[in-house]
């Protein structure tokens, strides 16, 4: 049985369309393997073994009836962002204590209509806030990964840390994820995992738990780029429901996979060449960029002049939209509640008590900043940078520049309760340097595995693309993998 | 620019956080080191920039003014930690 979970989605879904296999089979296969891993990975909060059954038993007889959907009898595991009906939604917070939607988050419900079966919820940061799955009130994840001839165990970065631990383990065929400063792509790179967090508006979000909405997106996390292909082309959508959601058709994604990238023109910004980068990370880097030569890419030198100010801009503008967006959280509606002496001893004890020490001190920051007299000096600041971030890149692409070639993290997975990191939340945030400017620009980012470090530990690159041209990321991507071969963690669990 | 404790209370009140004495003087530190991290953008030349307010040059869309869904309270307050006849209640406001 343990076979049955090795297989790419596009594997299985060739042994499914062939009836070489069942879905009741592969999804037997990956419950016994959440089963037998999740006391020792914690990647998921809740598993739905019946749900996931039944699921599947619907999706065989759609495969006999002729009906199958794209992603019929695929078993996949859910971020706990997205709202699923009837089943465990909480962000992975205290605060919405046994809060069970009765309605289905737009992403998922296309995910149900192709065919997919749900496996359960999966681990993340508090409401998504955080570089390492450790805010999480369900406690840390475990990184499937370990250094070479050490016994440490790691994290597997975040906030969608449940997400890319999960796919790397094989204890779902993908997953959903979201990103809103990397929380998609840092993880896949701590796991060796491929993640795309696709251009703003291109997934709906409603229905998703808000964090900081101009810069919240969903996307997954899977084994490879074909995978991670196939699933966007499910999760996108058009959806009257979000007003930010674009209206533009859905491309078959994996169709671009294969093409050539002879005369592409791929941008090095020096900016990313950071003080004190890792050697292996530049040598990382200068490798993608001759994988990409050698397929006859063209490289350019570009300049992204206001990188340096990408994070700090995001540390006012995340923390401003989540202090406002966490308002709702309030002991009325739903979830948890503290009885107080009047209503306001009441919000502010259930508050108190529901939310976790980083989502608490992100909520002050941005109160703070919104707060009267500062509300210029930091709110509106941030956001005519963001303006100047954005227009950096614009700059490029109207040079002809097709995609950027970054790294995604500036390290591999480091370990649990790491005391340097505890000390001092900055330190934690610069987990992010990479990533989130392309939050800030609202632009697709893709981070895809390209080699292991001096420990054993896997590193990813990140391609940047133009709005809506999630196609090229996958084309490109795709050449990188190609070269760079998949990595995956040896089973110690 | 330094937060001191008595600011971070009255930030607590308008976020609606309860905070110990001690929570306040460890989140001043906190927030002081990360207000201090966000300080470098004050160097930056934002002279005729106009402040970002959507990432994708898009027009809002907006739906047709019809009634699509509803009747469902019982779905609405089907969370709440306390309710009465599909109302959801609260501690006493007005005397």
């Amino acid at each position: 049985m343990t076979e049955l979970t090795k297989l790419t989605i596009a594997e299985a879904r060739a042994k499914l369309a062939a009836k070489d296999i069942t879905a009741v089979e592969l999804t037997d296969a990956y419950i016994a393997a959440i089963e037998a891993a999740n006391p020792a990975l914690n990647a998921y909060v809740t598993v739905t073994p019946e749900k996931a059954r039944e699921m599947a038993k619907a999706s065989d007889k759609r495969i006999e009836e002729g009906k199958a959907g794209a992603l019929e009898g695929i078993p996949l595991g859910i971020k706990d962002l997205f709202g699923t009906r009837d089943v465990h939604t909480q962000a992975c917070s205290h605060i919405l204590d046994g809060f069970k939607p009765k309605y289905e988050s737009t992403v998922t419900q296309n995910l149900w209509d192709e065919g997919a079966v749900m496996l359960g919820k999966l681990n993340m940061d508090e409401f998504a806030m955080g570089s390492s799955n450790e805010t999480s009130y369900y406690g840390p994840v475990v990184n499937p990964w370990k250094a070479e001839g050490s016994n440490q165990q790691l994290v597997p970065g975040g906030s969608s840390g449940g997400s890319a631990a999960a796919v790397a383990a094989q204890l779902c065929a993908g997953a959903t994820a979201t990103d809103t400063g990397g929380s998609i792509r840092q993880p896949a790179a701590f796991t060796g995992t491929v993640g795309i967090k696709p251009t703003y508006g291109r997934c709906s979000r409603w229905g998703v738990v808000a964090f900081a909405s101009s810069l919240d997106q969903a996307g997954p996390i899977a084994r490879d780029v074909r995978d991670a292909a196939i699933l966007l082309k499910s999760m996108a959508s058009v959806d009257t429901k979000d007003t930010t959601s674009v209206d533009l058709p859905v491309p078959d994604y994996e169709a671009a996979i294969g093409g050539s990238v002879k005369g592409m023109k791929i941008g090095i910004p020096d900016e990313y060449r950071m003080d004190g980068m890792p050697a292996e990370i530049e040598k990382l880097w200068q490798q993608g960029i001759d994988w990409l030569k050698a397929a006859g890419a063209e490289i350019v030198n570009i300049s992204l002049p206001h990188t340096k100010y990408a994070l700090p801009a995001y540390y006012i503008v995340a923390p401003a939209e989540a202090s406002s967006n966490l308002a709702r959280y309030d002991g009325v509606r739903y979830g948890l509640r503290k009885e107080g002496k009047d209503i306001i001893d009441m919000y502010e004890k259930t508050r108190a008590s529901g939310f976790g020490a980083e989502v608490k001190r992100r909520i002050m920051i941005g109160t703070y900043v919104l707060s009267a007299g500062y509300y210029d000096a930091y709110y509106l600041q941030a956001q005519k940078v963001r303006t100047l971030i954005k227009r950096d890149f614009e700059d490029v692409f109207a040079k002809g520049v097709d995609a950027i070639l970054t790294p995604a993290t500036p390290s591999s997975a480091f370990g649990i309760a790491d005391q340097d990191l505890a000390a001092d939340p900055v330190k934690m945030y610069l987990n992010d340097v990479f990533t989130v400017t392309v939050n800030m620009a609202g632009l697709p980012g893709m981070s895809v595995p390209a080699g292991l470090d001096e420990k054993g530990l896997p590193l990813g690159l990140q391609l940047i693309g133009k709005p809506f041209e999630e196609e090229t990321l996958f084309k490109t991507a795709h050449v990188i993998e190609q070269a760079a071969g998949r990595f995956s963690p040896s089973k110690w669990w | 620019m330094s937060v001191d404790i008595a600011t971070v209370k009255r930030v607590a009140r308008l976020a609606r956080l309860a905070v110990t004495e001690e929570e306040a003087e460890k989140m001043a530190g906190e927030l002081n080191n990360i207000l201090g991290f966000v300080e470098q953008l004050s160097e930056v030349n934002v002279d005729g920039v106009e402040p970002m307010t959507s990432v994708t040059p898009m027009a809002m869309r907006k739906r047709a003014d019809v009634v699509n869904d509803g009747d469902k309270a019982e779905d609405i307050v089907a969370n709440a930690p306390a309710t009465a006849e599909n109302f959801f209640m609260v501690p006493k406001v007005v005397e």
